[in-house]
């Protein structure tokens, strides 16, 4: 049921030119397949481009070569089938949260009603547990408070990919756990293709069914696929003792830090 | 706090006292020269010293005795009407041209050189040209404030265009915005308070010039009547002149603020 070439990459390319120099190249020959409703991470070293990779894929920043299909469409820009949590939020300041959230749904589902577009964002707000805050500006609420809003308003817009750059990347880890289990939950109820960019190695595991590791750039690629066969929904505290999440982590620390360390970290 | 409020109102007041001292002083030495006590005469209106029954200048500000001589307050709404007029066509000339200078950088590259060299000439500079373009004083005080306040307003409107965060703009891309759907949903948001920064400095400086202005154009306002008052030897009315100018500025400048601070969504919902 589920389309094998859903998200598709294809030989993907970025070379960036500097005048006076031979071009540096961040990523290349990376080819992906992703199915839909799957959890993929994409982890490594800072540096090795895939925050570059996620705005390629988000149609924020173009490919140098190479192709990206989203259900056989080649992707050339940016557009609400791919929405994006960006790491710092992005929330409009000077609106509410239903207001952040409510603009997103306005501009892509205009057929909706008033009643129709009140209720979808109502819905969302309640789904990151917001309704107490849903009419507080963003500089009035926390920060992980602020990365739920922004996670609602990005699937509030029924989009194919949910595309997440380092989400909780600022937060502590406490807040972060937290935010982790609301997007575990979601994904529960509501069935999305995600992809998440990250640089830590438990919430890898813990969210994904797929871990896809980058080598170091320059010249970055895709070095290792994790599979991760672990049952949902998942628990963390009774994962810590299962060995195939054990398997997987060390699979993971064993690639960042013996096969691909970087010296400079 | 009570010993704050105290220090708010004597100190003014020990400064106030000391002004005066000056001013006594300069009446003292110069002759003919207003003193405090006959110039509060000539504003409220009295006995002078000369045994003369005095009506003050601000005791009738309404009268109109003929076209060429009427009281001090229509002296001023002439000055004001010209001042909103040249400041609200530049808002609506320099508004659009600041969004355009600040969002397109083929748009700044064709500008901003002409904005360099234009901001730093005295309005002043204009003002025997556009007279001659209009023979009309009306016209020439209007244009001049026009010129006056253009590019202040052009200036901060482009720099709070340029203030909107690339993320924000990322976002607007997700969503696929339309152009002008960015500029009302993203950027006049962030920009707004930059531009009624860039309309606070120029209704500032277009009070400034319509003073000067009106000395060499003539007919009414407040510059030409402080003008036309030394012609007639009436140096009283010049200290009043300079105080109500001073008062109508900083009132101008209070509920510019005002306005400016309710655009404001960073001071929203706040204070």
């Amino acid at each position: 049921m589920a389309d094998q070439k859903f998200l598709h990459l294809e030989n993907i390319e970025k070379r960036f030119h500097i005048p006076g120099k031979p071009d540096y190249v961040a990523v290349t020959n990376v080819d992906l397949e992703i199915k839909q409703n799957e959890i993929i991470s994409i982890i490594g070293h800072s540096g090795c481009g895939k925050s570059t990779l996620l705005n390629m894929i988000s149609g924020l920043d173009m490919q140098t070569g190479g192709y990206i299909f989203l259900q056989g469409k080649e992707v050339v820009g940016p557009g609400p089938d791919r929405a994006v949590v960006f790491q710092n939020h992005s929330l409009l300041p000077w609106l509410t949260v239903y207001q952040n959230i409510e603009m997103a749904v306005k501009k892509v589902m205009p057929e909706l009603s008033k009643d129709e577009l009140k209720a979808r964002v109502e819905k969302f707000v309640t789904m990151v547990n917001l309704d107490h805050a849903k009419d507080k500006l963003p500089d009035e609420i926390s920060g992980g408070m602020k990365q739920r809003v922004g996670i609602a308003r990005a699937l509030a817009i029924k989009p194919k990919v949910l595309l997440m750059d380092e989400p909780f990347g600022a937060l502590d880890s406490l807040t972060r756990a937290n935010l982790q289990e609301h997007l575990m939950r979601i994904q529960q109820n509501v069935q999305n293709t995600v992809i998440i960019i990250t640089h830590d190695v438990d919430e890898a595991v813990l969210l994904s069914d797929r871990v896809i590791m980058m080598t170091n750039g320059p010249e970055a690629t895709i070095g290792e696929i994790l599979e991760v066969n672990l049952p949902r929904p998942r628990d963390r505290v009774a994962l810590q003792k299962d060995p195939e999440y054990t398997r997987c982590r060390e699979a993971i620390l064993s690639f960042l830090y013996e096969k691909f360390a970087k010296e400079d970290e | 706090m009570k010993y704050e409020l105290a220090r708010k109102i004597v100190l003014p007041m020990l400064v106030f006292a000391a002004l005066i001292g000056v001013w006594s002083f300069i009446a003292s030495v110069v002759e003919n020269f207003p003193t405090p006590t006959s110039t509060y005469i000539a504003a409220f209106g009295g006995v002078d010293a000369d045994g003369n029954e005095v009506t003050g200048v601000l005791a009738d500000p309404f009268y109109i005795a003929n076209d060429d001589d009427k009281g001090i307050f229509w002296q001023i709404l002439a000055s004001l009407e010209r001042v909103f007029s040249g400041f609200i066509i530049a808002i609506i000339v320099g508004v659009p041209l600041g969004l355009m200078v600040g969002m397109s950088k083929s748009a700044q590259y064709a500008f901003d050189p002409f904005i360099q060299i234009f901001k730093p000439v005295s309005p002043l500079a204009w003002l025997p040209l556009l007279l001659f373009i209009f023979q009309d004083i009306n016209m020439t005080a209007i244009s001049t404030i026009f010129v006056t306040s253009i590019w202040p307003i052009i200036v901060n409107t482009a720099l709070g265009v340029r203030n909107v965060s690339p993320d924000y703009l990322n976002v607007a891309k997700v969503l696929q915005f339309t152009p002008i759907e960015k500029v009302r949903k993203i950027i006049l948001p962030v920009a707004v308070p930059f531009i009624f920064t860039g309309m606070r400095l120029s209704l500032g400086i277009a009070w400034l010039v319509i003073v000067a202005a009106e000395m060499l154009t003539g007919g009414i306002g407040i510059g030409f009547w402080i003008w036309d008052e030394y012609n007639n030897l009436n140096y009283h009315h010049i200290i009043i002149g300079i105080i109500i100018v001073g008062v109508v500025g900083f009132l101008l400048d209070l509920i510019m603020g005002k306005i400016a601070d309710y655009f404001d969504y960073r001071k929203k919902g706040r204070a």
